[in-house]
């Protein structure tokens, strides 16, 4: 294995900023901090991505992580509070114990989880590779990740593409169009 | 042990990460900060799957040719192949054609059995569950804001307030 | 809205570019990192920013919400659409498939039919996309707060 490599320290930077920023998350009570946060949070996984070798999904999470959601989540907070109550005690105890309890039985299973960065682990060795070798030969497009993603599993992004449609469907039919017509019309409730 | 988990250091602050999530979702009563804890969760496991496709040594799974050569050596075997069949004057050369541009095919195909890629399967499968996640927060929210318009709170204490206080009115 | 010159210019000169570059992420996604899901993002983006420079009226007045409306669906047609002439255009003989782009062109050496296919579909990702961000930007945005300036 190939540890002696430069990058591995900005992705331990990374990792730190990703802990503070979790950390200042939890913290804050104030929500547009919050939300501001979050846009962060997900602009540092975006470069963690990239360092990952993931440039596609490192592109996605940075336009929609740290764009649109960050957008949607301030209209959101516009629309109800600015700040959020404080846990009470009894809540914030039970809370730990659940992540306590969760997070054990995680770090438990780490060791039967793939190895870092190995090219030879199960989860790499097989169906991965197949793709990568088949693709010049099947699709001829360079880029595999479009070529998994709308031709060999072209019918799966079909239907994460109706999934985007109907969560449309449902926000128009819990918030209306938004063509302004319906401003304060809804006193009779 | 700690040389098994030295292998997999990569898995530690991404569980820590998970359970930040867990605890802002369980511990706030805030809608809003609850979703934000959701999302939270959501890219730790994103994260969770990304490393694991991550190969040292490799690069972005968008694979490099060295010049266009290789490529059109294979379509030069194929269609030299396809001619041959077809035209039976030709086939000698075509054949001789056909069996120079295959050797360049693999050739080309060993050039690039070398070169190290990572897994491109997490990063298909979390490009779609990224969008999909966004297009379920917007629901989420729009949920959030309604029941704000109906309630006039969104902390969950007051919620359960509400809803008890409304049973003992109808039953009155 | 006067007092925000600077911004306005400046929003005016970027939005062109931010669509082109939506675009180009759109096309090039077979060869580097982009697709239907990145562009539609970027160009509703772009949309985005000008309603919030130049207020929800003009952009409602740019793009309409019956335009954003039928574009979602009409993204999910195009995908479908797709598959079917793919069950359509098969030849005799051939494994009938859903979304078999290898029918779409008869040019098997080259994978012609494949890049028809995913250009195509991709098409249809980059409308419903975009469309559905900008569905539901303006849902959150054609509501008005109830909370009062004073609560910041």
């Amino acid at each position: 294995m190939n540890h002696a490599d430069l990058t591995q320290y900005l992705d331990y930077l990374l990792i730190a900023m990703l802990l503070a920023v979790g950390f200042a998350i939890v913290r804050l009570r104030n929500l547009f901090a919050v939300v501001m946060l979050t846009g962060v949070y997900s602009l540092l996984c975006a470069a963690w991505f990239v360092s990952l070798d993931a440039v596609d999904v490192a592109f996605t999470e940075a336009a929609v992580g740290a764009g649109i959601s960050t957008v949607l989540m301030l209209g959101a907070m516009l629309l109800t509070a600015r700040e959020s109550e404080p846990a009470g005690a009894g809540r914030h105890w039970a809370a730990f114990a659940v992540v306590a309890a969760a997070g054990a039985a995680l770090f438990f299973a780490i060791p039967d989880m793939p190895v870092y960065g190995d090219a030879e682990s199960p989860a790499n060795a097989y169906l991965g590779r197949d793709f990568m070798e088949r693709t010049p030969q099947d699709i001829q497009i360079p880029n595999v990740v479009t070529a998994v993603l709308a031709s060999y599993r072209g019918y799966d992004t079909f239907g994460e593409t109706v999934v985007v449609f109907t969560a449309a469907l449902g926000v128009m039919l819990l918030l209306g169009f938004g063509s302004g017509a319906r401003r304060k019309d809804e006193e009779e409730d | 042990m700690l040389e098994i988990l030295a292998e997999r250091f990569n898995y530690i602050p991404i569980i820590i990460l998970m359970m930040i999530g867990l605890y802002v979702v369980i511990a706030t009563g805030n809608l809003v900060k609850r979703l934000v804890g959701l999302s939270l969760f959501q890219t730790s496991v994103f994260l969770l799957y990304i490393t694991i496709g991550k190969v040292f040594g490799g690069g972005p799974p968008i694979i490099v040719d060295d010049g266009h050569h290789g490529e059109d050596a294979g379509h030069g075997a194929e269609a030299a192949a396809s001619h041959g069949a077809e035209t039976a004057d030709h086939a000698a050369a075509a054949t001789d054609h056909a069996a120079e541009a295959a050797d360049h095919a693999v050739d080309a195909a060993h050039q690039a059995a070398e070169v190290l890629y990572s897994n491109p399967l997490p990063h298909v499968l979390i490009l779609t569950a990224i969008v999909v996640g966004v297009a379920t927060l917007a629901v989420g929210l729009a949920l959030v804001v309604r029941i704000r318009e109906a309630y006039g709170t969104i902390e969950d204490d007051a919620l359960n307030a509400a809803d008890y206080s409304l049973e003992s009115g109808s039953a009155e | 809205m006067s007092p925000h010159l600077i911004l306005r210019v400046i929003s005016k000169l970027l939005i062109p570019l931010i669509v082109v570059f939506g675009l180009y992420v759109q096309f090039h996604g077979d060869f580097g990192p982009g697709g239907g899901f990145q562009a539609g993002v970027i160009i509703a983006v772009a949309v985005i920013l000008y309603a919030l420079i130049f207020g929800m009226d003009e952009a409602r007045r740019a793009v309409p919400p019956t335009v954003v409306r039928y574009g979602a669906a009409a993204g999910v047609l195009i995908y479908a659409g797709v598959g079917i002439a793919t069950l359509l255009m098969n030849g005799a003989g051939e494994p009938l498939n859903f979304l078999d782009y290898d029918a779409l062109h008869p040019d098997q050496g080259h994978h012609t039919g494949q890049h028809y296919g995913i250009l195509l579909v991709e098409l249809g990702v980059l409308t419903t996309v975009s469309s559905v961000m900008l569905a539901i930007f303006y849902a959150f945005a054609g509501r008005v707060p109830d909370i009062p300036d004073e609560e910041w």
